[in-house]
């Protein structure tokens, strides 16, 4: 390739089958994620008599309607929700997927688990019929999310159409203060460039902030990259990527471990690479995060009020406030630390993984939640880890009920769901309108803050908690 | 697929910004089948109350508006879930454009693999658009892809971009995998020289 380039640039070229003169390119896609959302694309290709071209780059996982009681299959008692994760599974199982399915401990939420397998490697293309695969690109993979007809294309034909998005780059120097984690971090990001700000582009995210993340970390704030609008979102590897995924089941060992490092360190941008849009952002200014309203933009520090119409800059603004306002029946300058909250949710592709857990842990050790209450974890082996560790007591004895993987209440396409009119403190990554439940309110925020909005039955500032060592 | 080339059909106005695709279809449902259709769950939560009544004030269920074929929305137009669903409820609708400043991608891609177009026009002439639409309910924008033109209702006429082989598909009605198909030889050839390079994958 010629000139500087980026990681992103480095990625695409690389995986461009055939360039179009008008710029439509054929994309090779190396994984590809399917969980019990892709009946539709399955039956699209069996209407055609077409098979899966490669089995061996196609991995599946039930995870959207799972229940979380138990991952006993009779005990989904809703026969359209049993129904697509039989369907999965027989689909697996008639195109020679890896699946892994309900009674296998490595299930979990797609994006929680390829990284989880190291499936999810260095310079990959991987795609899944998810806008959350996005969460993929913190091990410096390009990865996006499909519509089930591109998930039929690639099944069909291990490629994808697509045009080249701009690159964008988000810097994120300093340190974070205590009590600030990934999950502030990328509110505080989509507060800053908007819903939209990303559309058309694929983030990398970089500066001292991000290098100084584990993987973990970086998961959580690549997987909202959609939220921001953008196609993709990425990190590029470094020796934390590598030495997470070094002796991972599906990561390469031996001599093919040395190939792959020596291929994986050169995918970083290039110096001198030039991005067509960059944001800085101090990671010193930022504080705790929550949402006040229907879009993840509405994201504002803990310490904050509920803004007021009134003062918007034009007509459009105040409208979409006041709409926002009336669903989530907020009143304007109500401080955030005021508004009382009826329940709980710590789980999702953004904020399921151990750490998470562990960060919650920490604020919840001692203390009980006075509302309802779930941690559900996102995998099969996040729980079974968070068990070896006491995580488990620590939660239950907080009153928190303590559930089998899945994508739960984050979506509650399983049945998980927030009361009409109730309000779900989430570490989920959307407070759309309805998201959780028809008429449900969410206020998006990291495990730590929703641990400590569990114990106080308010939004609260986990700043002002202290922990144990 | 059907082909996309003139359309000449009344449009409603929906000005929200940031209308994600929970709200085009919430998610409780998704598990059904392509071919059960989808139009009627269109903009459900929206559009009907708690025992199922239409709700007289949204858009499409006022008489002038509800046989619109074009929608005329605000920015971030199917932000959010990748669920192609929400491209179905709006073909199934009988929605054939929708016209906003912007788009969410994935929501913009499965557009047109069903021949919905959606077409991106700068913020404050989408706004003209539904300002004229409240004013004369009803009226028609015309659309001509090949042309690649949208005339409002005033009769102004503006060029809207559009990729080339997108373009190409909805104008022919062409469907990816078929076109792709014809590549299998060198898609076969990347990828023997790809595993040749990546053995661990």
């Amino acid at each position: 390739m010629s000139g500087p380039s980026t990681l992103f640039d480095k990625i695409w070229s690389s995986h461009a089958i055939l360039v179009r003169p008008d710029g439509a390119t054929l994309l090779y896609v190396d994984r590809h994620f399917v969980h019990d959302g892709s009946g539709n694309a399955f039956r699209m290709l069996k209407e055609r008599g077409l098979a899966v071209r490669r089995p061996d780059r196609t991995f599946a996982t039930p995870d959207h309607y799972v229940s979380t009681l138990s991952h006993d299959l009779a005990s989904i008692n809703e026969p359209h929700r049993r129904g697509v994760v039989e369907e999965l599974e027989a689909n697996a199982k008639a195109a020679g997927l890896t699946l892994f399915g309900l009674s296998d401990r490595r299930q979990g939420i797609v994006h929680v688990i390829g990284p989880e397998q190291g499936l999810s490697q260095p310079g990959m293309i991987i795609v899944c019929g998810d806008s959350h695969t996005a969460t993929h690109g913190a091990l410096g993979a390009l990865a996006f999310g499909i519509g089930a007809s591109e998930v039929g294309h690639v099944l069909a034909t291990q490629t994808l159409w697509q045009r080249k998005p701009r690159n964008m780059r988000i810097v994120i120097d300093g340190t974070l203060a205590q009590g600030v984690h990934a999950k502030d971090v990328i509110l505080a990001i989509i507060a800053q460039i908007g819903a939209a700000g990303g559309v058309g582009h694929v983030i990398e995210y970089a500066g001292s902030a991000i290098r100084a993340m584990g993987i973990e970390a970086r998961l959580t704030i690549c997987n909202m990259s959609i939220e921001a609008g953008a196609r993709a979102g990425m990190v590029a590897p470094d020796d934390t990527t590598f030495a997470y995924l070094h002796g991972r089941p599906y990561a390469p060992k031996g001599a093919d471990w040395d190939a792959a490092l020596a291929h994986w360190a050169s995918l970083a941008s290039d110096a001198d690479a030039r991005f067509d849009r960059e944001v800085h952002l101090d990671a010193a200014e930022i504080a705790p995060m929550v949402t006040w309203g229907t879009s993840p933009e509405t994201a504002a520090p803990i310490t904050a009020r509920v803004p007021d119409p009134a003062s918007a800059g034009d007509a459009a603004r105040r409208d979409s406030i006041e709409r926002a306002l009336a669903y989530m029946d907020l009143r304007p300058g109500t401080p955030l630390t005021e508004i009382a909250i009826d329940r709980v949710f710590i789980g999702s592709c953004t904020n399921s993984r151990i750490e998470d857990l562990r960060a919650a842990a920490k604020v919840l050790d001692g203390r009980r939640a006075v509302v309802p209450a779930m941690a559900v974890p996102g995998s099969g082996l996040v729980k079974a880890q968070a068990e070896a560790e006491g995580l488990d007591a620590i939660f239950k004895r907080a009153g928190f009920e303590w559930r089998e993987s899945g994508c739960s209440m984050c979506v509650g396409m399983n049945g998980d769901l927030v009361a009409p009119g109730e309000r779900c403190a989430s570490t989920s990554n959307r407070n759309f309108v309805g998201r959780q439940g028809k008429g449900a309110r969410t206020h998006l925020m990291s495990p730590a803050m929703a641990a400590a909005a569990a114990v106080t039955g308010k939004l609260a500032d986990v700043r002002q908690f202290p922990m144990r060592p | 697929m059907q082909p996309f080339r003139r359309l000449d059909a009344s449009a409603a106005p929906i000005g929200m910004p940031n209308v994600d695709t929970d709200q085009i279809i919430p998610a409780r449902f998704l598990w059904r089948k392509r071919s059960d259709g989808f139009g009627h769950l269109l903009f459900h939560d929206l559009r009907f109350g708690d025992g199922g009544a239409p709700k007289p004030d949204f858009v499409l269920n006022r008489d002038v508006y509800r046989n619109a074929r074009i929608l005329v929305a605000g920015r971030n137009f199917g932000c959010g879930s990748s669920r192609e669903h929400a491209v179905w409820a709006l073909y199934d609708y009988g929605i054939r454009a929708v016209v906003a400043p912007s788009f969410g991608d994935i929501f913009f891609n499965n557009s047109f693999q069903n021949g919905l177009l959606p077409v991106a026009l700068p913020a404050e002439r989408v706004a003209a658009l539904r300002a004229l639409l409240e004013q004369s309910p009803g009226s028609s924008i015309a659309i001509d892809l090949e042309a690649q033109t949208l005339t409002g209702p005033d009769r102004a006429v503006d060029r809207f971009e559009i990729d080339p082989f997108r373009k190409e598909c909805l104008l022919a009605g062409a469907d990816d995998i078929s076109f792709t198909l014809g590549y299998r030889d060198r898609i076969a050839e990347f990828e023997n020289a790809c595993e040749a390079k990546v053995r661990w994958l």
